[in-house]
């Protein structure tokens, strides 16, 4: 290192073996312009470059804290929106069980009123049927009372006496009650 | 490395000048280099600023909420220096947070710039990376004066250690505080130009035909360990920047 140190050193500006790290006549020259760039570099930064990315990361953070708090709201709302909607629906099946309850009150006493109507209509019915057949009956015992007198008359005059009327009817009367 | 190109010169007509990819030379014409001379490093540090304008300004123009890619690469480096900044040297060195960017641009670009075949590295120069280191030096040094006065001494006198020690461990601190800028600017360049120099020595031994297979190989494994020390050494100068700072702004142990 040495030796290459003095070779560069002597050799100024030369293409020779050794460093031209060491060769100090060129230091001048590289330090100009390195100051030249860096003074460059830090004017660019401080004055466009860094104050921009600084506020399009400022920016970008309010963004997404402003959306993530939008967020929160809206989740917020959908909380809200949901308990509204379980309470309208709670209310909802107390209406519902209420009308069905009412509604079932009324087709009770429309029933009741029907079956009493038909039980009213059915033992109309049924004392019409029993007057008729009461007449019927009666009709009939009648019916038998004249063929049994007529049967009699002809049974009396078939064996040659004189019928008498009122005897036959008593007679008849008498047996039909028997 | 003359001792390497003789040797290899006289084994079969090799010509190695590993070294050759740092001369500085003027960009026009023969003549001296003067101060002002425009040469190659002024080309490559140019290129350098042009890549900070396009990645830091051009990239960033739409000022977009949700970010182009360029835009996004923009955004993590300022996330990524200034959050170092913030965690390594504290929240009230924000205020050196443009310059800290600054370095770290610099050299991440001559950095990778350089990887570029036929470039010139700047970096690789100790006369860059000691102004760099220079910089922060004397700005660490007369800030932590300005800010702390006297107690900015404190830094040398570990006032937590035995009473017979301090002494002692002062000298030491002192010797280590004024190496910082020694060491903080030969590791950027020294690494940077050893990479350059090894991957060069491999292209030499290209010329030999059994061995260029091998050589290419080389090349390329190089080529991909260059390309993080490019990176890391971007990183470890800014860090070690921030460290210095956080000295500046409390010294004490």
């Amino acid at each position: 290192m040495a030796t290459e140190q003095a070779d560069g050193l002597a050799e100024a500006s030369g293409s020779t073996p050794g460093m031209p790290q060491l060769n100090f006549d060129h230091w001048g020259n590289q330090i100009f312009w390195l100051i030249v760039a860096l003074v460059a570099i830090y004017f660019i930064l401080s004055r466009v470059a860094l104050p921009r990315i600084g506020a399009v990361l400022a920016e970008r953070a309010g963004t997404i804290t402003n959306d993530v708090a939008a967020a929160e709201d809206l989740k917020q709302k959908a909380v809200e929106a949901e308990a509204a909607y379980e309470k309208a629906l709670a209310d909802a099946r107390v209406e519902a069980g209420r009308i069905v309850a009412s509604a079932k009150a009324e087709i009770q006493a429309d029933l009741d009123a029907a079956t009493a109507k038909a039980d009213a209509e059915i033992s109309a019915k049924a004392a019409e049927g029993e007057k008729a057949i009461a007449e019927i009956r009666a009709n009939a015992v009648k019916n038998i009372e004249v063929v049994a007198k007529d049967t009699a008359a002809a049974v009396i005059a078939n064996l040659g006496f004189n019928a008498d009327d009122a005897a036959v009817d008593k007679a008849v009367a008498t047996r039909m009650k028997g | 490395m003359a001792v390497e190109t003789a040797a290899a010169e006289g084994e079969g007509g090799l010509v190695f000048h590993p070294m050759d990819q740092f001369i500085v030379e003027p960009l026009f014409g023969d003549g001296p280099v003067h101060w002002y001379t425009i040469t190659n490093a002024t080309l490559w540090m140019a290129l350098a600023v042009v890549a900070v304008v396009a990645l830091m300004v051009l990239a960033t123009s739409r000022r977009a909420t949700i970010p182009s890619r360029g835009q996004s690469i923009a955004e993590m480096a300022y996330g990524f220096v200034y959050k170092m900044v913030e965690d390594v040297a504290g929240k009230d060195a924000v205020g050196f947070f443009p310059y800290v960017m600054t370095l770290f641009m610099f050299i991440v670009f001559a950095n990778f710039l350089g990887l570029i075949p036929m470039s010139f590295t700047t970096t690789s120069h100790f006369a860059v990376t000691v102004v760099l280191a220079l910089a922060v030096f004397l700005t660490v040094t007369i800030y932590g004066f300005m800010k702390n006065g006297t107690k900015f001494l404190g830094l040398f006198w570990v006032s937590s250690a035995p009473l017979a020690l301090r002494p002692i461990l002062a000298i030491i601190e002192i010797i280590s505080y004024f190496v910082r800028p020694v060491s903080h600017s030969i590791r950027l360049a020294g690494n940077v130009m050893a990479g350059h120099a090894v991957i060069k020595v491999f292209a030499g031994f290209a010329a030999i035909a059994v061995i260029s297979p091998v050589s290419v190989v080389a090349i390329t494994a190089m080529y991909g360990l260059e390309v993080l020390v490019a990176f890391i050494q971007a990183y470890v100068f800014t860090i070690l920047t921030c460290v210095y700072l956080k000295d500046a702004l409390h010294p004490g142990h």
